[in-house]
């Protein structure tokens, strides 16, 4: 029984020790997967999630590449949920694409075909909802454990059993550290958890109105099933993807084409099915169709659904789909149907459709609410959810954060490695050693120290193996477990500086700084590359507009005037002055200004309707003020606001017809027949409406570079000027056009459209052909310029950014000269930076230059950036994007133009993975930015007016541009100091703490002798040493705050991870090694003669180990008291606080005969250690000696200063002459690179 | 030592009180503006310069010299004998040998009996095991250390000028810490017949005489007798010494031990031969710091040294180069 109960023990000991073990190893290999894949190994494994582009969900996840959204308020998700009516052939469908279905919670699993045994056909399969944390709250210790164990070495179990190490330390010793890291991990881990149910249950059991019955019932968000038709009123925001049905308003805006002023109570029974594509991440497409079949005879079943069809892959597979089974009933879907007529699609399925009486209507991205944004202007809309949980588009545009891992993280994973190796080796070599030495005569067995039976019945080899494992266990402590508590401590206790910083509070918003992630906190001080988006950030975003240019004559509005046609006329650049523009060009331009757009005109109150009434009448004038738009881009508004000042107001959209007034304040009307929508590939926008006359028009505005092909090359040439010389001034300047449509041009152009919006394969294609086709051949009347102002300090901290070493890159969507002039006034260029320039235009240039000590800048716009990319031949790639790297790093300044959000993205990821692979930063406000803010290394949101997209995908968000400043000179230079420093010092202070250890067993036969007590052992990295480091890793400013954003320059001594390189790290192991030699041999030779007392009475072993350790950890917190800079009452309280705390500590764990250990070692060894005078002479001298080469150092190193180094700045080759040529051909595209 | 400069920022401090009060009437999300949240705290910052190190180097220098110039005479001071009676021939063990030496020193002291072991010594960590029962007994005291307890028996004899012997008194008590004899170890029961208490009990495997024999004074007898505590407190090295004996200062006018020639008997128990080890007897007067030991006073010396020497250099090199550092010092 005793002997069962200590084998028992024996394992479990040696369980804790394999624990120990697995924990290194898998600290080692410690990254975000960790924790997350066990956490998406929770989750079910949705296979219903369908299959995109031949990769599974599960695949997906695999690869790491769908993170959850954990715990992010509005992306948080809800459980896939499915429900529906199944028939055999879809069953088939299924099989045939390999899905099998999981239930979850249980983890039970079924394959497909058993599923249909036992269910009928008609099966209703259910997933539980399920949650993002990662378990339940309450079990989340134990899951905790689990999670941290699992991906130990596999199997270790059963060699528990038979491999029982002795253990030369009590199981505690090992253990202690191990739980106190466990249990500060689990903790931390919970809360985090907790936030994230929190989170959870804010989106997941949000309370939505869901028509079922026809009556209206609350459900909790997550129990929304794909189909259930979503009642959502304003400022709500959409549980989900939904479908618009129908919308309160109506005038028929609010994107909807399904407008029917019906009300609930005329709902009739109306069957629809939505087929639509698989959910993707796309957040601006989406392809659907929606059929509609004629209502059955039966009164208003007061049941509303609307099942969607899952599009399949194959289109073939649509026909497995028994339509007739899938049914809904309503009523305005039907009115819909008439409108868009049937059977305008002409394809054998849609005669199918039709031959079951279905009407067809398409669906894109105008109609798909997507999850997250919030319903405005709008009392109440109907809607069909589509997409739910996991495969809302935002979801899906989810990418997980965890995958940012820092590049301290990274060396601390080297050097543990090393750490790894250094206590394997010392395994070994005492190991080794010990066979070695018990092989010569008499010393295998003494006969003071005899083996036991059981010894001597293991074998040999066991018993090596035994041998090294105890020698793991004893020298385990080197490696510092409990850095990584700390480390987290210090990024999480530290991330909180950063939100506590008031000089981040903006005034305007009243808001700070916000840490999504504190993982990043030390990568502020490394960043290298800084990628910036101009508009909103670099830029105010806030539109005015400031003049523009009509027929080739320049009006500029000025307030305090505003006679009669509201227009001042200044000199116009082609020396017409005093001249306008004919007026019927003028007001042609206004109209088109105020109708070619899609802004919404918001309504303030219920009195301001009825104000619009009267003001329909003629009578009142509405105050400008109290009109608020609302528009995608605020540029449009500021257009429209500018249409507005000379004298045409646009006063809404209602019913499809656009309502403007003109300067004799009478009312236009103008029926809006078709809205081309902008998109950044054409750059230009149209819409068609009808006038009163019956005339079409069609009004396009858009880019320059755009327009200018599209228009008579005459007209061209009276603006073009007006347009260059806006931009240089940093303006965002607009062409605008129209063109007038006779009637047959109409119809084309309006089945065109038609046509190409519903169809379900390629329609962006058709649809942008049929867009070239409509915008062509219009005249041009004139151009606008709209002001964005430059944010606050954007000059200044571009310079601070610059003078810090990193390089700017401006990643902008807006044209060339709008840009350059944005970067000279933010002082990206200098007026001696010669500017590189890539683009189109400049394809023919030769280049050459010589000076080489110059400052360059580099321009390239999206296109070159594209044939770049994609080179028409696939083995240029490298070359040129290596050529364009190249240049690109030694400019100060990179400016790149005319870009999408994904090139965007990908210059970040080229810079990412270039050589010597340098720390990116983002910097954004807008949804554009997204991808960029995620792909960057440290991703940085600004607070500005573009919504919270891009703050809540950024690690970071300040309310401005000029925050950024401080936020990488300071706070990053500081914790990067900071956590450097707790890095290094951990591992030296544990390596000389272990070094004596090691070092005593050539002393003791190599016989696993501990040499300190257990309690020591245990005590000395969670007690002793560890509070000192945590609050320097907190409070520590070697540099003050001031200074280093006086001296921008300082950043550049951290640059490239400095404090964290091979050099450093040998400098602190050798410390290490050299205090670790000085202990144990210092008291070493004190031992040669153990009578240490004036009574002639010996120190024993014990004693030894306490004097090495008392010097230890006064050394070290000595060393770190040497290098701490800025000694707060804090840092005073903890460092001598710790060292009061040992002493006491000591007496007290020797003062008292403990009854719950078998041994007293360590019984009033410290109090005797203190009688001797040898051992304080011994302890004093010891502590001196290994801090003198540090004091040394400190005084003889060259002192800092901000001018030490100058970066150099250098071209691919210099000093000769280089030309650079990108020349194009009618065929080709070669991009050559010459010395 | 150090310079330093003592940045107090107080308008934070001030400010931290009227936030606090300000912060209860209405939550923003607005921070705190107290010196900690604001990085502010007021702070020492000391910084290590030539000139500060300097002085503190002499100092050092200065103290450490006289303290290692007195650590090596006090230690030169110490008289120390010894003699290695372990024996060449392991078929004729030295059993009942004596050895002869003299002794010359004569100031009055203390002087300590100690014995020295010279085997590579092995600290047995498992609990009892092998050295738990015997015969089915169990042992007392059990364990591999007490099992190896040394029981040679060494005693002192002065031989007169005139060829007589006269045993020295040796102290067995007051060799082991105070708090181990009355503290640690403790005699189980209350029973004072120790043999009683020890009945159902084994004496270790290579002992000869069981744990209650240990010594006829029954202050001394048992698990508290003096010569197994020490024995108990296990060495750090495996060459080790331990106190023996403790000869007492009569007054401070004789000397405690006469000049003139000792012997050595000895009684031999304690193998040592089969793992080549040795053993020594060792006389030696005590000291404050305890017994011989030049390492100290050498270490001081040398430490001491060092740091004057480190001054002069530094003195040299903060002269030479002193104000050319000092511009580009980062200002503070």
């Amino acid at each position: 029984m005793c002997s069962a109960l200590a084998l028992g023990i024996g394992s479990l000991e040696a369980a804790v020790k394999w624990m120990v073990f697995c924990v290194y190893v898998v600290e080692l290999a410690r990254s975000h997967e960790r924790i997350r894949a066990l956490s998406a190994d929770r989750i079910p494994d949705s296979a219903l999630a369908p299959v995109e582009n031949g990769r599974s969900q599960r695949e997906r996840r695999k690869r790491g590449e769908t993170h959850l959204p954990l715990g992010k308020p509005g992306v948080g998700f809800t459980g896939v949920r499915m429900m529906g009516i199944i028939s055999s052939e879809l069953e088939r469908c299924w099989s045939e694409m390999g899905f099998h279905l999981l239930k979850s919670r249980r983890l039970y699993s079924v394959s497909l075909q058993e599923f249909w045994h036992r269910h009928s056909t008609h099966g209703i399969f259910v997933f539980e909802p399920f949650s993002a944390a990662k378990m339940p709250f309450l079990t989340v210790v134990c899951g905790f454990c689990v999670a941290r164990f699992q991906p130990g070495p596999a199997g270790c179990e059963r060699k528990m059993r038979w491999v029982i190490v002795d253990t030369p330390t009590s199981p505690v010793t090992s253990g202690l550290p191990l739980f106190f890291v466990i249990t500060v991990t689990a903790i931390k881990q919970g809360y985090e958890d907790w936030l994230r149910h929190k989170a959870d249950n804010e989106v997941n059991k949000y309370p939505v109105t869901v028509l079922e019955d026809g009556r209206s019932v609350k459900k909790e968000s997550e129990k929304i099933k794909v189909g259930d038709v979503v009642e959502v009123v304003e400022d709500e925001t959409f549980p989900c993807d939904l479908i618009l049905l129908q919308s309160s308003r109506e005038d028929g805006t609010c994107f909807t084409h399904y407008t029917v002023p019906d009300t609930e109570k005329d709902l009739q029974a109306l069957t629809a099915a939505i087929e639509c594509e698989q959910p993707q991440p796309d957040l601006y497409k989406f392809v659907g169709r929606m059929h509609i079949y004629k209502p059955e005879q039966e009164p208003a079943v007061s049941s509303i659904k609307v099942k969607p069809a899952w599009q399949l892959l194959k289109p073939c597979t649509l026909f497995h789909l028994s339509l007739d089974r899938l049914k809904c009933f309503y009523e305005p879907l039907r009115r819909v149907l008439h409108e868009s007529g049937p059977g305008q699609i002409r394809p054998t399925y849609f005669q199918q459709c039709c031959s079951l009486g279905a009407t067809l209507t398409s669906l894109g991205p105008e109609n798909l609410l997507l999850k997250g944004a919030t319903l405005k202007n709008t009392k109440k809309i109907y809607g069909v959810a589509l997409y739910t949980g996991m495969e809302t588009k935002m979801a899906l545009n989810y990418q997980g954060k965890s995958q940012k891992r820092s590049a301290v993280e990274k060396s601390i994973n080297a050097f543990l490695l090393v750490y790894l190796c250094i206590l394997i080796s010392k395994a070994i070599v005492c190991t080794t050693l010990k066979y070695v030495w018990q092989s010569k005569e008499g010393q295998d067995e003494p006969w003071y120290n005899q083996k036991t039976q059981k010894e001597k019945d293991t074998n040999m080899y066991l018993k090596m193996f035994t041998d090294f494992l105890s020698f793991m266990v004893l020298f385990n402590f080197i490696i510092p477990v409990s850095m990584y508590v700390t480390v987290e401590m210090q990024k999480f206790l530290g991330s909180f500086f950063i939100t506590w910083d008031k000089d981040f509070v903006d005034p305007e918003i009243q808001e700070g700084a916000l840490v999504n992630t504190s993982d990043l906190n030390e990568e502020l001080g490394q960043v290298e590359y800084v990628f910036t988006d101009k508009t909103g950030t670099l830029t105010q975003n806030n539109m005015e507009f400031i003049e523009c240019c009509i027929d080739g004559f320049q009006y500029k509005h000025r307030d305090n005037r505003s006679e009669l046609d509201g227009f001042t006329v200044t000199d116009g650049p082609v020396n017409k002055l005093q001249q306008k523009a004919g007026r019927e060009k003028e007001e042609l331009f206004l109209r088109a200004l105020c109708l070619c757009h899609t802004v919404q005109v918001k309504e303030a109150g219920s009195e301001v309707v009825t104000d619009q009434v009267d003001g329909i009448d003629g009578m009142i004038h509405q105050p400008e003020e109290e009109r608020g738009f609302i528009a995608s881009s605020p540029d449009e508004i500021a257009l429209v606001k500018g249409a507005m000042k000379y004298g045409f107001t646009f006063l809404g959209l209602e019913s499809k017809s656009m309502k403007i007034r003109n300067r004799q304040n009478d009312i236009e009307e103008y029926k809006l027949l078709h809205v081309l929508n902008f998109d950044p590939v054409r750059r230009r926008m149209s819409v068609i409406v009808q006038t009163k006359s019956g005339e079409t028009l069609l009004f396009c505005k858009g880019a320059d570079s755009s327009i200018f092909p599209r228009v008579k090359p005459e007209e061209v040439d009276r603006i073009r000027m007006h347009v260059e010389r806006n931009a240089t001034e940093g303006y965002r300047t607009l062409c605008v056009a129209y063109k007038q449509l006779s009637a047959e041009e109409y119809a084309v152009a309006d089945t065109g459209l038609r046509e190409a919006r519903l169809a379900l394969q390629d329609r962006e294609e058709k649809l942008m052909a049929m867009y070239n086709q409509v915008e062509t051949g219009m005249s041009l009347i004139g151009a606008t310029a709209v002001e964005d102002r430059l944010q606050e300090e954007a000059a200044e901290t571009m310079e601070a950014l610059q003078g810090a070493g990193m390089k700017v890159w401006v990643l902008t969507g807006d044209k060339m000269e709008t840009a350059k002039s944005t970067c000279y006034a933010c002082r990206l260029f200098q007026r001696g930076t010669e500017l590189l320039e890539l683009t189109v235009r400049t394809l023919e240039d030769g280049r050459s230059w010589s000076t080489a000590n110059q400052d360059y800048g580099f321009i390239i716009d999206g296109a070159t950036l594209s044939l770049l990319m994609n080179p028409p031949r696939d083995a240029d790639a490298s070359l040129y994007r290596n050529l364009f790297l190249q240049i690109c790093q030694n400019c100060t300044a990179v400016l790149c133009c005319r870009m999408a959000p994904l090139q965007k993205a990908q210059i970040v990821k080229m810079v990412k993975n270039s050589k010597g692979s340098p720390i990116t930063l983002s910097i954004g406000d807008g949804a554009n930015d997204v991808s960029m803010i995620l792909e960057a290394h440290v991703g940085i949101g600004i607070k500005g007016k573009e919504g919270r997209q891009a703050v809540r995908n950024s690690d970071y968000a300040i309310p401005k541009l000029k925050h950024l400043k401080k936020l990488l000179l300071a706070h990053g230079h500081l914790y990067y100091v900071r956590i450097a420093h707790l890095v290094q010092y951990f591992f030296y202070k544990n390596l000389c703490f272990i070094l004596p250890q090691f070092l005593y067993q050539f002393f003791c036969g190599y016989s696993q002798q501990p040499l300190y007590d257990a309690a020591y052992l245990t005590m000395y990295n969670i007690c002793f040493t560890s509070m000192p480091i945590l609050a320097y890793s907190l409070l520590e400013q070697h540099i003050s705050i001031e200074i280093l954003l006086d001296h921008a320059a300082l950043y550049r001594e951290i640059a490239n991870n400095a404090m964290l390189r091979w050099r450093p790290f040998l400098y602190w192991t050798v410390l290490g090694i050299f205090q670790g030699l000085l202990f144990f041999f210092g008291v070493r030779f004190l031992f040669s003669n153990p009578a240490l007392q004036d009574n002639g009475q010996v120190f024993g072993n014990w004693s030894y180990g306490t004097i090495v350790f008392t010097v230890l950890v006064f050394t070290v917190t000595l060393k770190l008291a040497l290098d701490t800079r800025h000694w707060t009452w804090i840092n005073h309280f903890v460092i001598w606080g710790s060292l009061a705390f040992y002493v006491f500590f000591s007496f007290f764990w020797g003062g008292i005969i403990w009854p719950f250990l078998k041994q007293q070692r360590l019984y009033f060894v410290f109090a005797n250690m203190l009688s001797s005078v040898s051992a304080w002479l011994v302890i004093i001298i010891l502590i001196l000696l290994s801090l003198l080469p540090e004091i040394l150092l400190v005084v003889l190193r060259k002192p800092r200063g901000p001018h030490s180094r100058q970066m150099k700045r250098r071209l691919p080759s210099s000093g000769t002459s280089t030309i650079f040529m990108l020349s194009q051909t009618a065929s080709t595209h070669s991009f050559s690179w010459s010395d | 030592m150090m310079a330093s400069s003592y940045s107090a920022k107080e308008e934070d401090g001030h400010h931290s009180g009227s936030a606090g009060l300000g912060g209860t009437a209405i939550r923003t999300r607005k921070p705190d503006n107290t010196a900690f949240k604001q990085q502010r705290l007021p702070a020492w910052q000391p910084i290590l310069t030539a000139g500060t190190v300097l002085p503190a180097f002499f100092v050092i220098g200065l103290i450490f010299i006289p303290i290692g110039i007195g650590l090596y005479v006090t230690s030169n001071n110490i008289k120390e004998f010894e003699i290695d009676y372990t024996g060449t021939d392991m078929s004729s063990p030295c059993f009942n040998c004596s050895q002869s030496f003299s002794w010359n020193s004569t100031t009055p002291c203390k002087c300590i009996l100690s014995f020295s072991l010279d085997q590579p010594f092995e600290e047995p960590s498992k609990e009892c095991e092998p050295y738990r029962t015997n015969e089915n007994k169990p042992i007392a005291p059990c364990g591999a250390i007490a099992n190896s307890m040394f029981n040679d028996t060494l005693d002192l004899f002065y031989i007169d000028p005139n060829g007589t012997k006269t045993q020295i008194p040796l102290i067995k008590k007051g060799i082991a810490w105070w708090t181990d004899k009355h503290v640690k170890f403790r005699n189980p029961g209350s029973n004072p017949n120790l043999t009683a208490v020890f009945k159902e009990t084994a004496k270790p495997v290579n002992w000869r005489k069981p744990v209650y024999e240990l010594d006829t004074d029954p202050e001394n007898n048992g698990f508290i007798n003096e010569d197994f505590i020490v024995w108990m407190r296990t060495a750090a090295l495996p060459t080790f010494r331990k106190l023996y004996r403790i000869i007492q200062k009569k007054n401070n006018m004789t000397p405690t031990l006469p000049r003139g020639n000792y012997s050595l008997e000895v009684i031999y128990n304690y193998p040592v031969r089969s793992f080549e080890g040795r053993k020594r007897m060792i006389l030696s007067t005590i000291s404050w710091m305890g017994g011989k030991n030049p390492f100290l006073g050498i270490a001081y010396i040398t430490v001491g040294s060092i740091c004057f020497f480190l001054g002069v250099v530094l003195l040299f090199i903060h002269h030479k180069y002193g104000n050319r550092n000092n511009n580009s010092d980062i200002p503070n």
